[in-house]
């Protein structure tokens, strides 16, 4: 018998601090606002690790009824929570980075005027996002997975006064509709067949099938459409363009949401899916090479942008390229191990990016910054743990998960390893690119001149409050989240050495480990040297980018003029959103306005009513002149209907 | 003995003659008449059915209307003459004030 663990309670800790501090946070002073929102969380956060603490006396998968919800037949849905070692792990990650998030965002966003909404919003984040970690049946996880694309609509969205930050919230939300239209359609054809969205039940039916052969079948088609819900949340190929948009939001949503927790769900989801992937090698071949191709593709761009959480965030596409890359070669906890270290080195540098942007008045083109290392050299030794950790130098977090990810990939398919190499040489150099652009050189932005231009750039309402001189460090209230993040990003990977990860995640995984252990017994050698290889790229670009952005910065520009139009196209980023919106935005807009406004709506059903109010009118305006006063007219009438009447009754007789 | 239809077309003329005039005239007294006339054509083929069915109902009916149409006489007459007064005409035409 299980003790309860009232796990409802851990998303609805938020909740209730997202409620309070939307309803009554406008009339309240920020230090009660940042009381709520910190308690809150951090409620959740120890609660988290209390079942963390008593996880070795539960049996699981642990799961918990809270309320029925749909009960329709034989078919019945109810509010439940699922927790098993793959949870726990998400569950830990959400709560800490999201509670030391929420400490970080309390120095960061101090001087916004709309301090308690953003707070309200951040809570709501956690809220949504635990429910769909905690979430007991597909139903309940597409709630979370609907809300948490709320809450990133309305936090990108939030300094909705500039237009940008506005259509950029749009093209979030829309994006992730399209990949939510297939996760539904998976979640129809999983009723259809297997007539619940309870995970037991679902997993319990799906066990005993054998494994599909190459083409189609239901498992595949299911395992494809879940994928295109992941593609949409995750940003991955072909629906990635709304994340590097994503970044108009304030830093710490973009290091919350768009790095550490949200965009990982759709890894989340296909892992918890494995057991349908596993046995639908199509649909795991297809979510192997969209991860292999974006993870190459996004690094590719990250090269070339020059706004510093630009970089970022193709970097988190590409990386979240490599969780799928690990999924697809059937390596789920490989994936998940990845998320993990992602989320506290990824959510680390966007943290520190935000202390950069911070320190230096708003700007965030890297190409005003430079020589900040020795104004704020806290934030530059964080960031230069994690960039460290994300190139994967040994022994940092990113160094073992990567190379988990990539040594499963040779396994499957060496084709996927030789790109994931390329891969982790690009993001190398690009991440240490944006290190020497930054925090090394001499200082590029011109005092308080450059300043005020940087601020109408980006992020302005947060900082124009008070004048900027050179670049000062942030405040403690931003630095303790920064280190302890540094710190996790140092030796979170440890967790991995002797496959203590893999073994913990064994009985969610459960299938065909003994076949890699096997064949992992067999390759150590070739394990090794994979390895070596990997480290030697990642330290290949460290000395590109040493080479070109700090021995002779003038190098760059010209190697950027050689390739001409390559470059060029690169920039622009391969013109996919230019791609896109001739191919379908435009097409649907003028589709819209010729046919279904002006053709159908104003022609047809503007026509249709209108012609109906006019036909009244003008039958009445002649009907009107009956009522004329004249007693003998109406007279006439009466006398004209009767031997109406009458003639229709005398013709009746005559014909009956 | 007088068939019924003889009264039955008698009748009829009696109650076209008073649609007639209800239509082509327009003093207001002439009107009346001619509801009056209407009202005692239906009246003889009343007693016309009555007779021919050896049924008083239809006798009783027609003391009825003609209580009825006394009544109305009164009540008519009454209008009349106050229309009279604050109009000073007799013509239904000029008495239009309920028209649109």
């Amino acid at each position: 018998m299980n003790p309860a663990l009232n796990l409802w309670l851990i998303p609805v800790l938020p909740l209730a601090g997202a409620a309070i501090n939307g309803f009554l946070g406008k009339r309240s002073s920020r230090q009660a606002v940042t009381t709520v929102a910190l308690v809150f969380s951090g409620t959740a956060f120890a609660m988290a690790l209390w079942v963390a603490m008593r996880f070795s006396s539960i049996s699981l998968p642990y799961q918990e009824f809270f309320a029925h919800w749909i009960r329709s037949g034989s078919f019945s849905v109810d509010f439940a929570f699922y927790l098993d070692q793959l949870s726990l792990v998400m569950l830990l990650v959400v709560t800490g980075v999201g509670f030391l998030i929420h400490v970080y965002s309390v120095g960061y966003m101090w001087d916004d005027p709309s301090y308690y909404r953003f707070f309200s919003y951040l809570n709501l984040f956690m809220f949504f996002m635990l429910t769909l970690i905690l979430a007991g049946n597909y139903l309940q996880m597409f709630i979370g997975w609907e809300g948490v694309g709320l809450a990133s609509y309305l936090l990108i969205g939030f300094w909705f006064t500039k237009d940008s930050a506005a259509s950029a919230g749009k093209k979030a939300f829309i994006v992730n509709r399209i990949g939510d239209f297939g996760f539904m359609i998976a979640l129809f054809l999983l009723i259809k067949h297997f007539g619940s969205l309870n995970f037991d039940q679902v997993f319990g039916a799906v066990t005993p099938l054998p494994t599909e052969a190459a083409g189609a079948g239901i498992l595949t088609a299911i395992g494809i459409l879940l994928m295109v819900g992941a593609c949409g949340k995750s940003a991955q190929i072909p629906l990635y363009i709304w994340l590097p948009d994503a970044m108009e939001g304030p830093t710490p949503v973009s290091a919350l949401i768009h790095a550490a927790t949200m965009v990982t769900a759709g890894v989340y989801m296909v892992s918890r899916s494995h057991l349908i992937f596993e046995r639908a090698p199509t649909a795991l071949t297809v979510v192997a090479i969209i991860g292999t191709l974006t993870a190459f593709f996004a690094a590719t761009i990250g090269i070339t942008q020059t706004d510093i959480k630009k970089v970022l965030a193709y970097s988190t596409v590409s990386q979240l390229g490599y969780m799928f890359m690990a999924c697809g070669a059937g390596a789920f906890s490989a994936g998940i191990f990845h998320l993990m270290t992602h989320a506290f080195f990824k959510g680390l540098l966007f943290l520190a990016a935000g202390s950069v942007i911070h320190a230096v008045g708003g700007g965030q083109d890297m190409r005003k910054m430079g020589g900040l290392k020795s104004f704020i050299p806290w934030t530059f030794l964080t960031m230069g743990i994690a960039t460290l950790a994300i190139a994967g130098i040994p022994p940092l977090a990113g160094f073992w998960s990567k190379d988990e990810i990539l040594w499963k990939a040779y396994q499957a398919s060496p084709v996927y390893w030789a790109v994931g190499v390329v891969t982790a040489f690009i993001t190398s150099f690009y991440m240490f690119r944006l290190l020497y652009m930054t925090f090394f050189g001499d200082y590029r932005g011109a005092g308080v001149d450059a300043h005020s231009q940087g601020s109408q750039a980006h992020d302005a309402d947060a900082h124009d409050v008070h004048g900027h001189g050179l670049p000062h460090e942030s405040p403690m209230v931003m630095l303790v989240p920064l280190m302890i993040l540094a710190l996790l990003s140092l030796v979170g990977g440890l967790v991995g050495i002797g496959n203590r990860f893999e073994q913990f995640l064994a009985p969610v995984f459960g299938t065909g480990q003994g076949a890699t252990e096997a064949v992992e017994g067999a390759g150590h050698s070739t394990e090794l040297l994979l390895m070596g290889v990997s480290v030697s790229v990642a330290l290949l670009g460290w000395w590109l980018a040493y080479l070109l952005y700090y021995k002779r910065p003038e190098l760059p520009q010209k190697i950027a003029d050689s390739l001409g139009g390559f470059y060029q196209t690169v920039v622009h980023k391969y013109y996919v959103d230019e791609i896109y919106a001739a191919v379908f935005v435009k097409p649907l807009i003028d589709g819209s306005t010729r046919i279904l406004w002006q053709g159908v709506d104003r022609n047809i059903i503007d026509a249709a009513v209108n012609d109906a109010g006019d036909g009244a009118r003008h039958v009445s305006d002649e009907v009107r002149h009956m009522q004329s006063g004249n007693i003998r007219s109406y007279a006439g009438w009466i006398a004209a209907g009767s031997a109406a009447v009458i003639g229709f009754m005398i013709w009746m007789w005559v014909k009956g | 003995m007088v068939p019924l239809s003889y009264y039955l077309l008698l009748s009829g003329f009696l109650f076209a003659c008073g649609v007639a005039g209800f239509l082509i005239k327009r003093n207001i007294i002439t009107i009346f008449m001619s509801i009056e006339l209407m009202l005692n054509g239906v009246n003889l083929s009343f007693v016309a059915f009555a007779a021919h069915w050896h049924a008083l109902a239809g006798q009783v009916f027609v003391f009825f209307v003609m209580v009825v149409a006394a009544a109305e006489t009164a009540v008519g007459l009454a209008i009349i003459i106050a229309v009279y007064r604050t109009r000073e005409t007799l013509n239904v035409d000029q008495v239009n004030l309920l028209k649109l």
